[in-house]
């Protein structure tokens, strides 16, 4: 399987984005940049950039190893990107406006009937809600990978709490300052500006009753969060409070934080605590991370939640596979950006193809994530596919399954010199009055030659991506 | 607008710090007086743990009372939530809740000094390596105190800092004093032996104050003008007086600030006006013990007051 | 038939709470059953904080206490008209799908002992069929006051053979799920004969019949609501249609005195 090498395919040598780059690259001392690598990773400690890995007691705190060779994307290329995106995220608004609401997508019989009435994540609560603006997924991370010149894929969205932006910012800040250099060589579009677009879409679907700016918070499960650096992060940036469910109640009508001053009104939350916790009045009464009432506070228009609870239901891996025609269904259109062909192991004809090609396959479950519960087929061993094959026997509609994609490689730098890796790409896409997707993402990158899986948590690392001025 | 527990994060990230100074200078001190008294070298250990609160602990620890335990108790001992280690730890875990409040210079040289102490402190420090480690402990907190003098805005979040900064050392003053306070009553002072100067010595140097003393008074080592320079003079960074006149000024900035005033207004002010207008004399008149057993015990309640007013929990 | 309620609902702690919320269904809405004349929901002691129509349809109110009161009383009262369907309500009202109402929930899991009442209802007519199973559990499971708590669930009743109206209808809405009937809980008041004053509000459930909409089953009275019946709630157990369900922080215990008047 010979991967698409995104600087310097096989075939037709440098591509075109990468050859400023190129040429500043060739005039570097290779001893030099592995001291810069060096540099990289002892900025990324002082500054606490760290995450926690569930079940390590040991390396509580962990960094995601940062690689200074960047991906670089044409404006053009990214220009068609963003089009499929825009278009992908304005049909999971509408499906999930739809799925509160009438339900027409499944009256048309385009996509079964079980496959929202037998998911958890079809959150009945949210049945009738018409949030502020209309807008149930406000920030979500479209998975992208790719296999050549003009093949982009979407692997995944990630439509309710996708993590990973600081990342995008801080590879880009940290870039910046060992090689100031280069971005004055290279025109790379900004970052930068993603706190201020984030606030801007938060505060643009305030709710309706409310006159005057909306006050905005983050709602963190605290310290101990994988991701709680990056909580603090956007807050910080955003200029808004990091709140704690500890923090909050309801007052008057509104949920309010508990100040040095009394209590303040809140107006926009935008909360990276899970559905289950968010309000243990509605859901899971034993959460001591969330706001009892908070849903009610939300039915009654007081407060905009981002993401809405029950957005779930858009993002497991069995709607998914039908999000072609979800697409085609809402926007009237074919889907601009593809599906990567997928076999639903709920089908007996699928079932059966996926069981005899399970050496070439990868398998998922369908409401994974983090590349847990997963089977690459080409890596695995014979051992691990006949455990899986029960698994799947047994549960055949928990999973679905995929060709292994040759996905594009970028070069890392190792020990070696330039060597190429498997990466996929994670735009982060705000919906809001408008879209507003920043140009770039995060790069993450198999750091293992050969592997395929880039996830953290399974020794991924990750880029500063470029999208060019061109 | 700050949240009730970004303020009580900031109060108690600025104490812990403060305590991991004073912890190292508690055992700076102790080794200071090992060197010159091995006769009743115990004992000596022993008011050091009882000036770090930590005595109690130390004997459910089941430890032989001895140096090299004191300090490994002092500094690396998780059990003992006052240790450095420990400390250095509840500061950081501080920080990071408080995240937002701070400079990213602030935030950035705690992180640091949370990794060099960790560093430094991961296995048992040999007793020759002890002043080196001493001294970087005090480096450290130095320079988060320099990150946070420089670059802080001085609004609410600063005060509250101050607070907790200033309510810890007052504690630690009050509580190195009261354990010694019998070497320093009038009784003993006209024995004059040398024995006693190194006790008083070792007070000084417990607060970083053996040189300045000799700025403000005479050469000779006096107990009546050591107990006013821990107690009553207002310049002197670490004593009683200059503690509470930086808390007062705090809280009279958030009385301003918020327009409200709270009942720990006016504790703070009962407890300036006593600094302010008392001599030692009439403190050593009214009891040395029990003047520093009262303070003690205001001191606590004026950071539950602050606490219970400032929506803390 | 026009009936005159008084609810009352008394809390007692015995310290002052921290602090607690809790969410009443204690409005009845116009229908096809009943016509609400004029109804009042006075709360001493405690904030009204939000009201709002819940996913059911439900008039929903969310009331707070903090800090000192240790006696709150909720009182709800007023006139509503009825009308005697025959216990049709007809179909439902808002976006709630009816496959919602088929699976179970934790407290109408059925077990064995649900399995084997579902599997004496015999084949033929679903509406015979469901008359059928309302007698059955009017029959099986003796109505027998404080037998049962508010968590019992319907497996359990079955199995003890005694329980209260929110067990009966527990039990009715596993049995006809499993039949393949969508069914829910409505909590109301019942008009009693020679019974004024009452201890507890009432419950009973409604199954989905095709061609008639939602049709109640009182397995307590084994009859279909009349115009004795008044609805306050409905969902898809006793936990989403309870009048008040509430959330409590701190040290306080809880006393609670009710008493009911329902009358014409």
């Amino acid at each position: 399987m010979v991967a698409f090498d995104e600087m310097n395919p096989a075939t037709t040598g440098l591509r075109r984005p990468y050859a400023a780059y190129n040429d500043w690259l060739n005039a570097q001392d290779p001893a030099r940049l592995t001291e810069k690598m060096r540099d990289a990773e002892r900025v990324f400690r002082k500054t606490g950039i760290t995450f926690a890995v569930y079940g390590e007691a040991e390396a509580a705190e962990r960094l995601i190893p940062f690689d200074i060779v960047p991906r670089i994307i044409s404006g053009q290329e990214w220009r068609r990107l963003t089009q499929g995106i825009e278009q992908r995220v304005q049909a999971l608004n509408a499906f999930l406006d739809d799925i509160y609401h009438r339900q027409e997508i499944l009256r048309a019989g385009r996509i079964p009937k079980r496959l929202i009435a037998e998911n958890e994540a079809f959150t009945p609560e949210m049945i009738g809600v018409r949030p502020p603006g209309g807008v149930y997924t406000h920030i979500i991370g479209t998975d992208i990978v790719r296999t050549g010149e003009n093949e982009f894929f979407v692997l995944e969205d990630n439509a309710r709490t996708p993590s990973g932006v600081s990342y995008m910012l801080e590879n880009r800040e940290t870039m910046m300052q060992l090689f100031p250099e280069l971005f004055r060589q290279v025109k790379v579009l900004p970052v930068e500006n993603y706190p201020a677009l984030l606030r801007q879409s938060l505060a643009a679907v305030k709710p309706a009753n409310l006159d005057g700016p909306p006050t905005i918070a983050v709602l963190t499960p605290g310290l101990y969060n994988s991701a709680y650096f990056e909580h603090a992060f956007l807050a910080d940036q955003m200029g808004v409070e990091l709140v704690e469910g500890q923090d909050l109640r309801v007052v008057d009508g509104h949920v309010a934080m508990r100040t040095t001053e009394g209590y303040k009104q809140i107006d926009v939350l935008y909360r990276r605590v899970d559905d289950a916790f968010l309000d243990p009045l509605t859901f899971r009464p034993d959460s001591a991370l969330g706001v009892p009432g908070i849903m009610d506070v939300y039915r009654a228009g007081n407060i905009t939640i981002a993401n809405a609870p029950g957005t779930g239901i858009s993002d497991d891996k069995a709607i998914y596979s039908y999000m072609p025609e979800i697409v085609e269904f809402y926007t009237g259109r074919k889907a601009i950006l593809p599906n990567v062909p997928t076999w639903r192991c709920s089908e007996p004809d699928s079932l059966k193809y996926v069981l005899e090609h399970l050496s070439e396959l990868v398998v998922k479950e369908v409401h994974g994530s983090g590349g847990y519960g997963m089977l690459v087929g080409p890596t695995a061993t014979k051992k691990d596919i006949e455990t899986f094959r029960k698994k799947l026997e047994a549960r055949p509609s928990n999973y679905i399954a995929q060709p292994t994609l040759a996905l594009s490689t970028c070069p890392i730098l190792t020990e070696k010199g330039l060597a190429p890796r498997h990466v996929d790409l994670r735009p982060y896409v705000l919906v809001s009055d408008r879209v507003r997707i920043v140009p770039g993402g995060l790069t993450r990158v198999a750091l293992k030659e050969g592997s395929l899986v880039v996830n953290s948590s399974q020794g991924g690392g990750t880029k500063d991506t470029w999208v060019l001025d061109d | 607008m700050l949240l009730g527990r970004t303020a009580n994060g900031l109060y108690w990230m600025n104490r812990y710090i403060e305590r991991v100074e004073n912890m190292a200078r508690l055992v700076d001190a102790g080794l200071r007086l090992a060197l010159t008294r091995t006769a009743s070298a115990g004992d000596e250990w022993g008011s050091v743990l009882a000036s770090a609160g930590a005595q109690w602990a130390f004997n459910q620890s089941g430890r032989e009372l001895n140096a090299a335990n004191v300090c490994d108790f002092l500094l690396r001992d998780t059990a003992n939530p006052s240790s450095v280690l420990s400390a250095i730890e509840t500061a950081r875990s501080n920080a990071r809740m408080v995240r937002t409040a701070l400079t990213r210079e602030t935030w950035e040289s705690i992180n640091e000094a949370w990794m060099a102490l960790k560093r430094m402190l991961a296995k048992p420090v040999d007793e020759r390596d002890l002043p080196q480690v001493l001294d970087a402990i005090k480096r450290e907190t130095a320079l988060i105190r320099g990150a946070f003098q420089g670059t802080m805005l001085r609004n609410e979040i600063f005060d509250f800092s101050r607070i907790g900064t200033y309510v810890e050392r007052a504690d630690n003053t009050a509580r190195i004093l009261d354990v010694k306070y019998y070497v320093l009553l009038p009784s003993v002072s006209w024995v004059g032996s040398s024995l006693d100067n190194y006790q008083w010595e070792s007070i000084l140097r417990s607060v970083s104050a053996h040189r300045s003393y000799r700025w403000v008074y005479d050469a000779e080592y006096k107990p009546t003008n050591i107990a006013d320079f821990l107690i009553l003079n207002r310049r002197m960074p670490r004593s009683l007086a200059f503690c509470y006149d930086n808390i007062s000024k705090s809280l009279t900035y958030l009385a301003d600030t918020y327009g409200a005033r709270h009942p720990c207004h006016d504790t703070v002010a009962n407890t300036v006006q006593r600094l302010k207008k008392g001599a030692i004399k009439d403190v050593f008149e009214a009891g040395l013990h029990e003047f520093l057993t009262d303070f003690i015990s205001d001191n606590n309640r004026l950071g539950d007051e602050v606490a219970a007013a400032y929506r803390f929990y | 038939m026009r009936l005159k309620i008084t609810h009352r609902t008394e809390y007692s702690y015995d310290q002052p709470i921290a602090y607690a919320l809790q969410r009443l269904r204690l409005a009845p809405l116009s229908g096809p059953t009943q016509n609400v004349v004029d109804w009042t929901l006075t709360i001493d002691g405690a904030r009204e904080e939000l009201r709002y129509l819940d996913h059911f349809g439900n008039d929903t109110r969310l009331v707070s206490m903090s800090g000192a009161p240790r006696n709150v009383t909720i009182t709800a009262s007023g006139e509503v008209e009825t009308f005697d369907k025959a216990g049709v309500f007809g179909p439902g009202k808002g976006f709630a799908p009816l496959w919602l109402y088929l699976p179970p929930t934790p407290q109408t899991e059925p077990g064995k002992g649900v399995g084997k009442l579902a599997a004496e209802v015999p084949e033929g007519p679903a509406l015979e069929r469901l008359h059928i199973l309302m007698k059955l559990i009017f029959d099986r499971i003796k109505w027998q006051a404080g037998t049962t708590a508010v968590t019992t669930t319907a497996e359990e009743a079955v199995g003890q053979g005694v329980g209260v109206c929110q067990d009966h209808a527990h039990v009715f809405i596993a049995a006809a799920r499993k039949l393949g009937f969508p069914a829910r809980y409505v909590s109301g008041y019942l008009l009693m004969e020679g019974a004024k004053d009452q201890v507890a509000s009432h419950a009973w459930a409604e199954a989905h019949v095709d061609g008639l909409g939602w049709v109640g089953f009182d397995c307590t009275n084994d009859v279909c609501p009349d115009e004795r019946y008044v609805r306050l709630a409905c969902g898809r157990d006793y936990r989403e249609a309870a009048p008040v369900s509430g959330i409590i922080l701190g040290q306080a215990n809880e006393r609670l005195a009710v008493s009911l008047t329902v009358e014409q």
